[in-house]
C-alpha cells in the first residue's frame, strides 16, 4: 500500500452554466477498494467519465497508474476496466460474441480467451444462454453480462459505476464476492460509485462522500461516523448530504438545516 | 484476431442478420432505376441521347454508395445513443483503429449494396461495353465506399442526435446527389448546374463509372481519378479528426 494509482487534482467539469464537478481532489492507493458515495446527480458518474477518458475535465489534472488521463489516453486506457451505469452491450450480437469482442479489444491472450469467457459467464449464470442475442435478454441478465465483460481482462484498476443497480441480492453478493477476490488475489484496485450505504460500508476500505460536485468528507466508515459525531455510516451520510433535512418540510426544520450547513463547512 | 478485424466482423454480423436493412437500402436505388430508367427512357431516346437506363446505372450505383455510406454513419449515432460507443471508446485501442474497423465494415456493406444494385441493373437489361474495364469500376467503387463511409462517420461524430442527422440528410446528402451528374448529362445542362456539378466530388465518381462501364466521359478519367483520390484523403482525414474528438 504505497503509491497512488488514481489521483485527481482540483478537477472541475462544467457543462455550460452547470458545475457538475467543482474542484475535486483525491488519491486512491494501489490495491485499495474505494467507494464514491453520494446522492443522484452529485457528480459521481461525471468523475468516472473523466477518469476513464470519456470526458475531458474543464480544468485540473487526473492520473491513472501514473499516466496523465488527458495527455496519454491510450496508456491510461490500458490500465483500467469499467462496468458502465447505463447498458453498453451490442444487442444484435450474442452474449458470447459480445464477450469475445471485448476480449479482443482488450488484448486478452488468445489461449486464455475461451476459458475466461466461460468461467465468467458461468459465474454470472449466463453460460446456458451464451448463444442468445442480447436483445432477448432481460435487464438483469444484461447487467450480469456487462459485469462479466468488465472483469474479463483482469485490469489493474476496475471502475464500477453503480454496478448493482437493479440486481437481486443473490447476484449482488456474487458480484461483490468476486470483486473482493480480484482485489485480494490480483491486488486489483477497485473504484466504485454507489448510493447504497451498506455496500460502501461492507466493501470499501475508503469512502468519499460527494455532494453537489464536491467531496464533503472521506475516510473509513468508522472515521466518517467519528468525524460527524454519529454512530453509523448512514447517520454520517445523512448529516453530510443533508438529505433527511431537504426531504422534510422546510419550516419546522429550519434550525436543523442551518446546523447541517455549518457542519458541512467545518468539515471541508 | 485484431481489434480492427473484430469491429469489422461486428458490422458484418449485424448486416447479415438484418434482412430488412439489406432490402431497405437497395429498395430506393431500384425504385429510381425502374421509375426513371423506364419512365424517362423513351423521352431520352427520342431526344437522340441514347439509352437512358445505361446512362443512369453508374449514377444509381453512386447513389447507393452515397446513401449507404452516409447512413452507416447513423450506426455511430445508434452506438452513441445505446451506449456501445462507450465500450469501444474506453478500450485500449487507438481511436483511429476503432474508426478504421467500423469504417471498413461500413465500406464493405456499401460495396455489397452497390454490387446488388449492379446485378439487378444487369437483370433489367443493362449491358456494359467492355468486361476488361470492370476492375476500374470496382476500384472507383471501393474508393468511394471508403470515402463516403468516412464522411458519414465524421458527420455522425459531429451531431448529437438523430434530429441533427436528419438535417445533414436534407442539406448535404440530397443536394450532393441531385447536383451531381448522376441523373442527367452535363453537356447541355445550364451553366450553373455545370459549375455546381464540377464542384461536386460525386460527379467524378459517376463520371469515372460511366467511363468504365459505358465508355462515356465528361471530365476524362484522369481528372476523375485525381479528384476521387483527393476526396478519399480529405474524407479520411476529416473522419479521423472528428472521431478523435468525440466525448461521451
Amino acid at each position: 500500500m504505497s503509491e497512488s494509482v488514481i489521483s485527481a487534482h482540483d478537477v472541475v467539469k462544467t457543462f455550460g452554466d452547470i458545475k457538475a464537478v467543482r474542484s475535486i481532489s483525491f488519491d486512491v492507493k494501489a490495491g485499495e477498494i474505494f467507494a464514491f458515495l453520494g446522492p443522484n446527480g452529485a457528480g459521481k458518474s461525471t468523475t468516472i467519465s473523466m477518469l476513464t477518458t470519456m470526458l475531458r475535465p474543464t480544468s485540473g489534472k487526473l492520473f491513472l497508474n501514473g499516466h496523465d488521463v488527458t495527455r496519454e489516453q491510450d496508456s491510461a486506457r490500458k490500465s483500467f476496466g469499467i462496468v458502465f451505469q447505463d447498458p453498453a452491450v451490442e444487442e444484435e450480437l450474442t452474449a458470447y460474441e459480445n464477450m469475445q469482442m471485448h476480449a479482443v479489444l482488450y488484448h486478452v491472450p488468445k489461449r486464455e480467451q475461451a476459458k475466461r469467457i466461460r468461467d465468467l459467464m458461468e459465474l454470472v449464470d449466463l453460460w446456458e444462454r451464451k448463444d442468445s442475442y442480447v436483445k432477448t435478454y432481460s435487464g438483469g441478465m444484461r447487467r450480469r453480462l456487462e459485469i462479466a465483460r468488465g472483469l474479463l481482462h483482469h485490469p489493474k484498476i476496475l471502475f464500477l459505476d453503480e454496478p448493482t443497480l437493479g440486481l437481486d441480492t443473490q447476484t449482488r453478493n456474487l458480484l461483490w464476492n468476486y470483486v473482493k477476490k480480484l482485489n485480494d488475489q490480483e491486488h486489483m484496485t477497485i473504484f466504485f460509485t454507489t448510493h447504497y450505504l451498506e455496500e460502501a460500508e461492507a466493501i470499501a476500505q475508503q469512502i468519499a462522500i460527494i455532494d453537489h460536485g464536491e467531496i464533503v468528507a472521506r475516510g473509513t466508515a468508522k472515521q466518517l461516523a467519528k468525524q460527524t459525531g454519529t454512530k453509523t455510516l448512514e447517520q454520517a451520510y445523512l448529516k453530510l448530504t443533508g438529505k433527511e433535512v431537504r426531504d422534510e418540510t422546510s419550516l419546522s426544520n429550519n434550525g436543523l438545516n442551518m446546523r447541517t450547513a455549518t457542519r458541512n463547512r467545518n468539515l471541508r | 484476431m485484431s481489434p480492427v478485424y473484430i469491429l469489422w466482423l461486428r458490422q458484418m454480423r449485424r448486416y447479415v442478420r438484418s434482412r430488412s436493412r439489406v432490402l431497405g437500402a437497395i429498395g430506393q436505388p431500384i425504385l429510381f432505376l425502374l421509375a426513371l430508367g423506364y419512365g424517362l427512357g423513351s423521352v431520352y431516346k427520342r431526344a437522340g441521347a441514347g439509352n437512358y437506363l445505361e446512362f443512369l446505372v453508374p449514377g444509381i450505383i453512386t447513389q447507393t454508395i452515397l446513401f449507404s455510406g452516409v447512413f452507416w454513419g447513423i450506426q455511430i449515432l445508434f452506438d452513441k445513443r445505446f451506449g456501445f460507443l462507450k465500450e469501444m471508446l474506453v478500450a485500449p485501442v487507438s481511436r483511429t483503429k476503432i474508426l478504421l474497423g467500423n469504417a471498413l465494415g461500413g465500406a464493405t456493406i456499401s460495396f455489397l449494396q452497390a454490387l446488388f444494385v449492379f446485378i439487378i441493373s444487369i437483370a433489367l437489361g443493362f449491358r456494359f461495353y467492355n468486361w476488361a474495364m470492370l476492375p476500374v469500376a470496382v476500384l472507383i467503387t471501393i474508393m468511394m465506399c471508403l470515402a463516403l463511409t468516412s464522411f458519414g462517420a465524421g458527420l455522425a461524430s459531429m451531431v448529437e442526435d438523430f434530429q441533427g442527422f436528419q438535417g445533414i440528410n436534407n442539406f448535404i446528402i440530397f443536394p450532393l446527389f441531385f447536383l451531381s451528374s448522376a441523373l442527367y448529362p452535363l453537356t447541355n445542362a445550364p451553366r450553373f448546374l455545370q459549375i455546381l456539378a464540377a464542384c461536386n466530388p460525386l460527379s467524378y465518381c459517376v463520371d469515372g463509372l460511366r467511363w468504365a462501364l459505358i465508355n462515356q466521359s465528361h471530365f476524362g478519367i484522369t481528372r476523375d481519378m485525381i479528384v476521387l483520390t483527393i476526396t478519399l484523403i480529405v474524407c479520411v482525414v476529416f473522419a479521423v479528426n472528428r472521431f478523435n474528438r468525440i466525448q461521451v
